[in-house]
């Protein structure tokens, strides 16, 4: 992991990395998109409806594993100063914001005809909104410092204690009672939704999680070539003073 | 290194406190977080006159529209305890015998009037064929069985009836 924090290393990897990344995203997407919409059945008891869950859950899967690669990150942030982990979470961050967004709207689309309602508070719901306002928080948080790095700590120490809510939000299902049903793929006893179904909804997700790989690889580029442009202008200011 | 070895053991005390303070607040508000009572549990929970939510399955054979066209009679069951159920008004797509149901409300004379009905579904995706085809081989197997019972979060599937 260590070998990896070098900034100079992650600029040749990424760079590697990109098109394949890239690629995958944009050929599971459209196949992923075609199986969902053509390729799979309707469900039994919600119709067409159930198409809907093919954008929904990959990005709630996505908008808690994002969450918890930016916790991760804070904790090699603060515990090793890894220089490549707070920039990490900073440029993960709107994405995941981006995708529990998704999260909430589609799920509030497939609620109104299904339940009856587009919102309710219940405890996977409540707990999936509280997620948001952490993205939005932290990101609120980083940039209101004008030192970078003092905005990074604080930001580490913020998506450390928000972790707590990634399992609430997993388990608030089989906790409590909800209107949320339980969980269909990722349960013990294996997955309760039809093969036709579930292999559409895992090229979704894997087309997800590379499309995050990609916008973070790039995301992360621009910030390091953000900082050595700052760091260029403040040396020439600092020879025009001097010289 | 003993630097980076203490913040980390820190962060873990951290994190574990953390955790543990969550545990017991969530522990503390159980009763206010969970959404909806089911049958069986209205019968050691005291309601009084306020509003709350009733959920469970509508049960098979129990829902009557009355004369006047818009109000709905039902009976929620947990398969333990049923409560009888009034409605005026629309209902939801999935509404159905069988299926899961969550109705806000509150208790007059025994019958849980209703001011919202929402439909609840189950974690079980397939296609219609494949309903039929487990119906008819009549090995249809309720997913949700071998949860706990207090679960009342997982209604039967309603084609384990038929």
């Amino acid at each position: 992991m260590h070998r990896f924090a070098n900034p100079a290393r992650f600029l040749r990897l990424s760079a590697l990395l990109l098109p394949w990344t890239a690629g995958a995203t944009v050929i599971l997407l459209i196949a992923g998109l075609y199986l969902s919409l053509f390729g799979s059945p309707p469900d039994y008891q919600q119709g067409d409806t159930v198409r809907i869950m093919y954008i929904h859950v990959p990005a709630a899967w996505m908008s808690l594993f994002v969450y918890t690669n930016m916790a991760i990150a804070a904790a090699a942030g603060l515990v090793w100063k890894h220089p490549l982990a707070d920039l990490f979470a900073k440029a993960a961050a709107p994405i995941g914001a981006g995708f529990t967004l998704i999260c909430l709207v589609t799920g509030s689309l497939w609620g109104a005809p299904m339940w009856g309602t587009w919102w309710v508070w219940d405890a996977r719901l409540t707990s999936v909104l509280i997620l948001f306002f952490l993205y939005l928080g932290y990101m609120a948080l980083v940039n209101a410092f004008d030192d970078p790095q003092r905005g990074a700590r604080a930001g580490d120490v913020l998506l450390l204690v928000g972790i707590v809510n990634v399992p609430i939000i997993k388990f608030s299902v089989d906790w409590w009672n909800t209107l949320h049903q339980p969980a269909s793929v990722v349960r013990m006893g294996g997955p309760t939704i039809d093969s036709s179904m579930l292999i559409p909804l895992l090229v979704m997700a894997v087309g997800f999680t590379t499309y995050f790989i990609t916008v973070v690889i790039l995301r992360l580029r621009a910030e390091l070539a953000q900082r050595k442009i700052q760091t260029l202008r403040f040396s020439v200011a600092g020879d025009g003073a001097t010289g | 290194m003993t630097r980076k070895k203490r913040r980390l053991y820190m962060l873990g005390l951290a994190l574990l406190g953390l955790g543990a303070a969550t545990a017991l607040t969530l522990t503390a508000f159980q009763d206010n977080i969970v959404f909806f009572y089911s049958p069986s549990q209205l019968q050691t929970q005291q309601v009084g006159d306020r509003n709350f939510r009733l959920g469970g399955l509508v049960e098979q054979g129990s829902v009557r529209k009355l004369t006047d066209g818009v109000t709905t009679e039902f009976r929620v069951t947990d398969t333990a305890h049923t409560i009888g159920v009034r409605y005026r008004g629309q209902l939801p797509d999935l509404f159905r015998e069988g299926q899961g149901v969550v109705a806000e409300g509150k208790l007059t004379g025994g019958v849980f009037v209703a001011r919202e009905v929402l439909a609840k579904h189950d974690e079980t995706y397939m296609p219609p064929e494949v309903s039929e085809a487990l119906k008819q081989a009549g090995v249809y197997k309720n997913p949700a069985e071998g949860k706990t019972a207090a679960n009342t979060n997982a209604p039967p599937a309603a084609t384990k009836k038929e």
